[in-house]
This record gives C-alpha cells, sequence and structure tokens, in this order.
C-alpha cells in the first residue's frame, strides 16, 4: 500500500496523546459518495505480532468508546475502557494476541471527524463532514490492518456498535476474519433505538450553544445539550433492576425532598454527573455522526433484504453473546442474528448471560462473560493453530 | 431384525485411551458416536454439556455443531470451546438450510418437544440421516406401574413426577414407527436399549422390542420425496 504512510500531524494537540497514526492521501469511497482524502486513523496496539502474523485480534469499540481499550484515557485519566478483558492474565491477554483497536471515522480521539480541520476551508468540518457509515467504519479499520500486514485476523471482537462492525466484518471481508465475537448487539439498528438516539440528536441541536454545528469555529460549546443525550443514553445502558439495586429512590445527600428540582435523588444525581463528566471528553457533532452510523446500520438491507445473503460467504466461527436485562440490544436481536447465521450453516456459538445489569454488562465484571470467550477463543485457537495460549 | 445386524452392538474400546469425560460417555451416545464417520457434518440437538460434541471432537476429529435449551449447558459447552448454541428443537431448528448436516442427533430429547412431529420432519430435513433416540412408553414396567399402581409411571429414565417433568410428549417405540411411516421418513437402522443404553436385538415393528426395550434408538433417512 504505498499511498499509506503512518505520519503526526504536527497541527494537531492531539498528536501528543499515546498511540499510532495512519495518515491516508488515497480517496476512501464512503457510502454516502464522498471520497474521503486525506484523512487520519488513531489506533493503539497491545501485545506482540506473532511470526506468522496470525494472533492479531481487532477490537471495535462503541459508541463512546476510543481507542484506549487497556490504558488510561489521555483527557480525564480513567482506565481503559475494557480492562476487564483485556491485559496480562486476561481473556485478551496481551501476552498471547496482538490487540488493535481504531477509533471509528467520524470520532473525536485523533482519527478523522466533524470536529477536525478541513484543509480546504482551513475551518473545522462541523456538519459539512460526510456522514459516515458502519462499513465506511469498516473500510477505515480494514487499512489499519492492512498497514499492519496482516492478512487474517484471529478475531473480531466487540459490544453494542463494536458488535455492529464485527457483523459488517464478517459479511464485507469473511476471508479475513477467522472468528468473530459481536457481544450485544444486532444485525440492525431497531426503531426504538433510532428513536432514542434522534433524542440525543434534538437535544443537542436545541442547545444554543451549537450554533449549526459551528460551535467550534465560534468558540462556543454545546455542553448542556450533550449532557442530555448522554443522560438519556445512559439509562438505556442500564437496566430497571440495576438502577434499582444502586440506586432505588434514596436520597442525594438530604433527609427529606425538597419540593423543588434540584437532583433530590441519587439517580438523577448520579446521571447529571454522567452528563456533565462526558463533554468533557467527547465532541457533540461526532456524537450526532456516530448515532447516525448507528441508526442507518442494517446489514440486511446491504444484501436484498435477507439477512443469511449478507452471511451467504461467511467463513468465520461466530460466538453471538446477548444479556437477559439487555433491553437496548435484546437477546431476540441475537437469535435472529443466530437464526440467519444457521440458514448459511455457519458455525456459531450463541449464548446468553445471565443478569441484571443491562446493556453495559459488556464492559463489566461478568465471569459467565469471561468464561465464554475464554473457552472460545480456546476453542478457536486450537482450530487456527495458535500454540501456547494461556489457558 | 435386518437392520440390528449392521450395528456393532458393543463397541470396541477407542484406539486412543484418554482421560476426561469420555470415560463416562452415557454407553447410548457412545453407541451414536460410533455411527458417525469421522469428517461428518453433526449436530447435536439438547448436547446438555457437551459429552458427545466433546468425544467426537476428541475421538473422531469432527467439529461438531450442537443446541441446547439450557444456559447452565450452553455456557459450560462453549466454555470448553464447542460450538453450541442456546435453542430449542421446537423454534430455533428450522433456519437451518436442507441437508445442512450430515448427521443430525436427537438423543433423549423428542418427548420434550411440543411439536414432536414438525421436530422429526426437520430434522430428516436439515440431516441427510438423523439419530433419534426417546424412552419407550411401552417398556412393560412403565405399563405395569400404571396398571397396578393406577399412578403415572416413573422410572430410571423418566425419573421425574408427573408435574415436574419436561417431557410433555412421550411415545412408544410402535407410536414412533407409525409416525416414522406418516412423515415419510425411512428407517435405516434401529436398536433396543435397556436402561444403562446397552443394545438389545429386537426388531422395532414386532410387539416384543416396545415392551421389552427401555429406550429406542433409530437412524432415519430421507423426507416424503
Amino acid at each position: 500500500m504505498p499511498t499509506l504512510t503512518a505520519a503526526r500531524l504536527p497541527m494537531r494537540p492531539e498528536t501528543e496523546w499515546p498511540g499510532h497514526r495512519l495518515y491516508v492521501e488515497q480517496p476512501l469511497l464512503l457510502d454516502c459518495g464522498v471520497e474521503l482524502a486525506p484523512f487520519t486513523i488513531a489506533y493503539q496496539t497491545y501485545g506482540t505480532l506473532n511470526a506468522d502474523r496470525s494472533n492479531a485480534v481487532l477490537i471495535c469499540h462503541a459508541l463512546t468508546g476510543d481507542q484506549y481499550v487497556a490504558d488510561p484515557h489521555p483527557i480525564t485519566g480513567n482506565p481503559g475502557w475494557w480492562t476487564t478483558l483485556v491485559g496480562p492474565g486476561g481473556v485478551l491477554d496481551t501476552g498471547d494476541y496482538f490487540l488493535i483497536c481504531a477509533n471509528v471515522l467520524g470520532g473525536c480521539m485523533g482519527t478523522s471527524g466533524p470536529k477536525d480541520i478541513n484543509l480546504a476551508t482551513g475551518e473545522p468540518w462541523a456538519l459539512s463532514f460526510p456522514v459516515i457509515t458502519i462499513r465506511d467504519m469498516v473500510r477505515a479499520q480494514k487499512l489499519v490492518v492492512e498497514h499492519l500486514g496482516i492478512d487474517s485476523l484471529f478475531c473480531v471482537i466487540g459490544g453494542s456498535m463494536g458488535a455492529m462492525q464485527v457483523l459488517q466484518w464478517a459479511a464485507s471481508y469473511p476471508e479475513m476474519v477467522f472468528s468473530a465475537v459481536p457481544v450485544a448487539g444486532a444485525a440492525r439498528h431497531s426503531a426504538q433505538n433510532i428513536a432514542f438516539h434522534e433524542v440525543g440528536r434534538q437535544a443537542i441541536m436545541a442547545d444554543p450553544e451549537w450554533c449549526g454545528g459551528r460551535y467550534l469555529s465560534l468558540g462556543r460549546k454545546p455542553a448542556r445539550g450533550l449532557a442530555v443525550a448522554r443522560m438519556a443514553a445512559h439509562i438505556t445502558y442500564l437496566s430497571e433492576a440495576a438502577l434499582h439495586r444502586k440506586f432505588g429512590r434514596n436520597l442525594q445527600d438530604r433527609h427529606a425532598i425538597t419540593y423543588g428540582f434540584d437532583a433530590d435523588f441519587q439517580v438523577e444525581s448520579y446521571l447529571r454527573h454522567q452528563g456533565s463528566t462526558f463533554v468533557d471528553r467527547f465532541d457533540a457533532n461526532s456524537y450526532l455522526y456516530i448515532t447516525r452510523a448507528m441508526d442507518y446500520f442494517d446489514l440486511a438491507a446491504e444484501h436484498g433484504g435477507s439477512l443469511p445473503a449478507a452471511f451467504a460467504g461467511a467463513r468465520s466461527r461466530f460466538c453471538v453473546i446477548s444479556f437477559t436485562s439487555d433491553w437496548l440490544f435484546p437477546t431476540s436481536e441475537s437469535r435472529e442474528l443466530v437464526h440467519a447465521l444457521n440458514a448459511v450453516a455457519a458455525n456459531v456459538s450463541f449464548v446468553e448471560i445471565e443478569t441484571d445489569k443491562g446493556h453495559d454488562a459488556f464492559l463489566l465484571q461478568e465471569p459467565e462473560l469471561f468464561a465464554t470467550l475464554r473457552g472460545f477463543l480456546a476453542g478457536c485457537g486450537e482450530h487456527r493453530g495458535l500454540n501456547g495460549l494461556h489457558r | 431384525m435386518s437392520d440390528s445386524a449392521t450395528l456393532p452392538l458393543r463397541a470396541a474400546a477407542p484406539a486412543r485411551v484418554q482421560s476426561g469425560p469420555s470415560h463416562d460417555l452415557r454407553k447410548d451416545l457412545r453407541l451414536i458416536a460410533d455411527m458417525i464417520e469421522p469428517g461428518a457434518r453433526v449436530l447435536d440437538i439438547g448436547c446438555g454439556d457437551g459429552a458427545l460434541l466433546a468425544y467426537l471432537a476428541r475421538e473422531k476429529g469432527i467439529d461438531a455443531r450442537g443446541m441446547e435449551l439450557s444456559q447452565s449447558g450452553v455456557n459450560a459447552c462453549v466454555g470448553h470451546g464447542l460450538s453450541v448454541i442456546q435453542g430449542d428443537a421446537d423454534r430455533d431448528l428450522e433456519a437451518y438450510p436442507s441437508g445442512a448436516f450430515d448427521v443430525v442427533v436427537l438423543s433423549r430429547t423428542l418427548q420434550a418437544t411440543r411439536q414432536p412431529r414438525q421436530v422429526l420432519e426437520t430434522l430428516v430435513r436439515i440431516g441427510r440421516r438423523a439419530i433419534v433416540s426417546f424412552p419407550n412408553f411401552g417398556f412393560w414396567r412403565i405399563r405395569l406401574g400404571l396398571l397396578w399402581d393406577g399412578r403415572m409411571p416413573m422410572s430410571d429414565l423418566l425419573n421425574q413426577p408427573w408435574y415436574e417433568t419436561p417431557n410433555i410428549h412421550l411415545c412408544t417405540i410402535s407410536d414412533f414407527v407409525v409416525l416414522c411411516d406418516e412423515i415419510g421418513a425411512r428407517i435405516e437402522r434401529s436398536v433396543a436399549l435397556d436402561r444403562h443404553g446397552v443394545p438389545y436385538a429386537l426388531s422395532p415393528r414386532g410387539t416384543l422390542a416396545n415392551l421389552l426395550a427401555e429406550q429406542g434408538l433409530f437412524v432415519l433417512a430421507g423426507g416424503k420425496s
């Protein structure tokens, strides 16, 4: 790939952040018809690629995730978002695997997105950034994988929007995906989920600081709108049982209700905190673009309305995982996916994990999830001929 | 019984003796395993903890698939590297294309399905062969239990009381043979088994097997066409 060169962009402050950057000059044809060029993909790697390049695992992050899977977030300093899984001795053992995670196209953690400068105008892209899709994100990830000299990924794994990317990988590049693990995902975004996303987007756009998306050029920030979007979304990541267990109707730093609109309840205080910390690390326009990419995701629609047709050439070993209390991406969606994979007689495992933690369970301590993944990956390792995996 | 003559009535010990669950593989599962050729595409429905799948992988190098209703069973299987999906025979078989497998195994599960007829039809559609075993409700002890005690029979195989049993569609060997005829499934082999899965040489179409066998094991092929 002679047109691809790893480069640092000296004008961007994020270049001080850890990780790698791939600067792509060759235009990438997006689903919307636009040819994007040049653009940058920020990615992070962990572990070491083995001699026959057979131990690479691509991790696909969720809507508000990023490439900092297992090291501190450069803005918040919080631990990586999948340290439950990734690390020495972990399910995704950095001693066994070469792990790659790239910030998605349209993101705000180093990969090109609406907050970056459009070289043609010298202004931030804002809403003139082309609308991207899950397939566009995967196309960009493929450039990184190829840049690293990897022909075949041992595993592509991700939760939520990450699961969508996993499925897109298995459908678009089946020969490059030895195993695929979509966790808490679906082959299309449901009407209910599109509805929740629209609430979030409208909250951002209703913020006067949003300024038609041009807030960066004007030195403003739609923090309140983005915080409300995050608060609404955060509810969908939990479950009634989890909320009740964590907060119930407990009051926040007070003994009685105040007959006002302060955060009387702990759950209100919690959500406000979630919203206010989120705006420090996330770009409002990126939130619009990435939620839109999820809304547009419908793998069957790409294949004449037939989900099995999407997987007609699939050779990957699939492990589909859902959680009982996940109402955002319920088990029924995963089961529909499994039926489609069965229809093409794909090699598929399907596990529903009992938990009250809701959609966010994939980010949390779930021993059943870990045991399932460990066993599945060990089985795949045997079929792949990966020796010496830590069990 | 012409069919049983072709069956290895007592299987020889495996060439490679290994530690692990293979020593404990239920005799009827072992009998089933011995009917499966290396390299076959296999689906084991109601695979439980994956004992047959693990045996097939270990002894025959078969990368078999499984389906299991209980979450604990599925998690145990996948946690041991087996390809198993959480699902049930009534709901989750339809999606498979015709002839997707060389062998489909349904061991001691048919009687717990809601629609046994449809399940059986699906089995012979998605598998070139279907191996089906089930407890024989015509077994003499069961007949006698109902006649003598006047209560719902229980046995080693049917060991739960009527209000707790998942077995909602029990049948006799004769019933099963009639159903196979009705759906046009050809009986390639049949074996009568005692409670431990040790085979008897009895014709499934005669009355003796229906009286003396505690389990029936059938190899079916072909649909109506």
